[in-house]
């Protein structure tokens, strides 16, 4: 154990405590800091570096082949000559504790040393369209606990919410007023709305399915509902028992209400890769539907990938078309890691610039047209890459293991997340390869 | 597809480690007959290369003890190479009279971890590398380079990328045909994984590199996406995700081959591997291992119903 007291640089973990373990194995502590990074501080402030015109040129080239529109995404060129450390300006490099990751504060990339220039542009170009900061809208306690076997009580779903609500997630997604016929689960969702409503400093959205539903959710007291089409017609048929359509005149009828009452309504877009009934779902259809949303006043589009079937393949064709009539500020995106695809799947939307991701606390809720198989991404998982990338997320990524342990015990149930069952149990017995 | 996709490589060949990395690290002690059966199911998958074991001491790994039985019984299968690990001169000779065509090497990024996993540092295992090296030249026999803890190490903590990049130079210089860049405690994100690969990519041509990724935290198919964005071309994986992490008991260690394989796909990127077979592959062996596969993508193609779609 001697060996793992040993100072990590600015995490000084004399215990083995999770929280330690945290700091210590969470991706802040392996990226390359600035002042210790092996090759010396190149860098050469003040002039261009050798890549300022190409980074330019480059940026010029990708921009207009691929995103015509302006996007939310760090502005990387400043003028012709391009200074890397200007583009840490305004980031914290380094904090006590948790060490701030960015990528971009790694200034041996620019040393004079390398004469891999092609290399070291392309993989700027990988990281430049990111944002600096992603919303991860939190949907454990509707999408999670909606698709469960076990029916949680409704003081464990408070309970979930307000430890949520303790983490740093800005965004709690709290109940959902479709029909406790279709929705069992959730048949409480008036009495966990009333019991969290007055959370300061949070957004609880609620899923409405029509007019019925959003006016007892603001009758609960909610004040932001979510409305879901899909776009596949096949699946809306099935699952929502109308068209494509039909569903949008419903929601149409919501948004106006809504309105009235400025209340933010989201547009969930479902089997926006695959659909379990039509197969493969053009990605002009997802652009159709996601428009529809944005057209009568939805303020964000969430895209689902609901049987998790979507590859960076398939979802930046998807994206593509979507982004080409919807501005990207307003999409999110909500992948289903049933073919544990969807953090490659998150990492490529961030490249094109999405700021918002859905995830579930320790990946709860299941994937009800493949049985056992997973659903939603795990939001440690994804807490965890987006601290590795540099990217802000206000989240705390030992306080929402900690929600994340609460509900598995409620639910007799592991952990959905590898992250937080990593960090759970990590021992210091290197004894073998 | 835009800039994202320009540089994915068309074909990525899949080393396969389940056999050995992934068997390796399982409780379960698996017999002879049956690493065999599933060496010969993997090979039947498309795989090209499988890598069949381990001439490391048993008292270390017994779980390969019959290593010598387990190649003998596949060098001779068509289709495929079967590297095997050796640790030394020693272990190379008893793979070379056991009918090996091809062994791995494995130091480590991380002196800390070489010492308390290998008893010897990393200059030390260099030196015995260069000797497997020299040896396995006049016997024409490629020999493979694993490096361990390419970006965290379970007692240093970070690894920093120049000394990543100092290894694999060594071993490039000593004329190691591929180096593949081992994440060993999966703690690994593209943001610690690019600089490394760029610190590498100064002092290696990039189809000598290989990525091998562990998913204890999850990070491992994000990892080898930007790799391969990078234009890596070469992916270790294991079938049904074989190998647990031996520094996080419980934790997963390997990438599941079968969801490598669906990326790749959805990326329409060639491998030749046949995902049905491999998931077949996979099967066999989590039977005999008793434990379910620790694959997604086999377990949602082995479970998936068009059962009425009822809720959203």
């Amino acid at each position: 154990m001697s060996s793992l007291e040993e100072p990590l640089g600015h995490d000084k973990l004399p215990s083995m405590s999770t929280m330690d373990r945290v700091q210590r194995f969470s991706s802040g502590c392996c990226r390359p800091q600035v002042d210790n990074l092996g090759m010396g501080n190149c860098f050469i402030e003040g002039r261009s570096c050798s890549t300022s015109n190409s980074c330019n040129e480059d940026n010029e080239d990708y921009t207009a082949e691929t995103y015509p529109w302006k996007r939310q995404t760090r502005d990387m060129s400043r003028g012709d000559s391009f200074s890397p450390r200007t583009m840490t300006t305004g980031r914290n490099t380094l904090k006590s504790g948790i060490v701030d990751n960015s990528f971009y504060t790694s200034d041996y990339q620019y040393s004079q040393k390398r004469n891999n220039k092609d290399m070291q542009d392309m993989a700027y170009k990988f990281m430049k369209g990111m944002p600096e900061f992603v919303k991860i809208v939190e949907v454990g306690p509707r999408d999670g606990l909606q698709n469960e076997k076990n029916i949680v009580p409704t003081d464990v779903k408070i309970e979930l919410i307000h430890r949520l609500a303790s983490t740093g997630l800005s965004v709690i997604e709290a109940t959902s007023f479709v029909s406790p016929k279709w929705v069992p689960q959730l048949a409480d969702a008036k009495d966990v709305m009333q019991a969290v409503h007055n959370l300061r400093g949070i957004r609880l959205p609620v899923l409405t399915p029509n007019l019925k539903g959003f006016e007892a959710a603001v009758a609960a007291g909610a004040r932001e509902v979510a409305v879901f089409a899909s776009a596949s017609e096949s699946f809306s048929k099935s699952n929502i028992n109308c068209s494509i359509e039909e569903s949008l005149s419903r929601y149409r009828a919501v948004t106006r209400a809504a309105k009235e009452l400025s209340i933010p309504v989201r547009g969930y877009v479902s089997c926006v890769v695959g659909c379990p009934v039509e197969g493969p779902v053009p990605p002009s259809k997802v652009a159709y539907v996601a428009k529809a949303l944005y057209d009568m006043g939805c303020f964000e589009i969430s895209l689902g990938d609901t049987i998790g079937v979507g590859t960076p393949g398939t979802v930046v064709p998807m994206l593509l078309a979507v982004m080409a009539i919807v501005p990207t500020e307003k999409l999110a995106v909500h992948f289903h890691d049933t073919y544990g695809q969807s953090l490659p799947n998150i990492l490529v939307s961030l490249q094109m610039g999405i700021s918002a991701v859905d995830s579930s606390v320790a990946g709860l809720g299941g994937c009800p047209y493949a049985k056992g198989a997973s659903g939603n991404v795990a939001t440690e998982d994804v807490v965890y890459m987006l601290n590795g990338l540099g990217i802000k997320t206000n989240v705390d990524i030992g306080k929402l293991m900690s929600a994340g342990d609460f509900i598995g015990k409620q639910l007799g149930r592991p952990s959905g997340s590898k992250t937080a069952i990593a960090l759970n149990r990590v021992t210091a017995d290197a004894s073998k390869i | 597809m835009p800039q994202l996709r320009k540089n994915i490589p068309d074909f990525v060949k899949i080393v396969e480690v389940g056999a050995r990395d992934g068997l390796q690290n399982e409780k379960a002690i698996v017999p002879t007959d049956v690493k065999i059966e599933l060496i010969k199911l993997l090979v039947s998958s498309g795989l090209s290369v499988v890598e069949a074991t381990s001439f490391v001491s048993p008292k270390w790994v017994p779980q390969l003890a019959d290593a010598k039985d387990v190649l003998a019984a596949v060098r001779d299968v068509e289709g495929a190479s079967f590297p095997v690990l050796t640790p030394n001169l020693k272990g190379f000779e008893a793979a070379v009279a056991a009918g090996a065509k091809e062994v791995a090497v494995f130091p480590a990024a991380s002196e800390s971890f070489s010492k308390a996993n290998l008893n010897c540092g990393i200059e030390d295992n260099l030196a015995r590398c260069r000797d497997i090296a020299s040896a396995s030249r006049s016997l024409t026999i490629p020999v493979r380079g694993y490096i361990s803890c390419v970006v965290g190490c379970p007692l240093e903590g970070r690894i920093a990328p120049v000394k990543v990049a100092y290894v694999a130079k060594s071993l490039y210089e000593m004329g190691i045909s591929e180096i593949s860049l081992g994440d060993t405690i999966g703690v690994g994100t593209p943001g610690t994984v690019i600089p490394m690969l760029e610190a590498v990519l100064d002092v290696v041509p990039i189809d000598k590199l290989a990525v091998h990724f562990h998913d204890t935290y999850g990070q491992a198919l994000s990892n080898i996406l930007i790799s391969l964005q990078m234009g890596i071309s070469t992916v270790d994986s294991s079938v049904s995700g074989l190998g647990g992490c031996p520094y996080a008991k419980g934790a997963t260690g390997n990438v599941a081959t079968e969801d490598v394989v669906y990326m790749l796909n959805g990326l329409g990127v060639k491998t030749n591997v046949d995902l049905g077979k491999l998931m077949h592959a996979g099967d066999f062996i989590c039977k005999h291992l008793g434990r379910p596969t620790g694959s997604k993508a086999a377990t949602a193609l082995n479970k998936v119903t068009t059962c009425n779609a009822s809720k959203l």
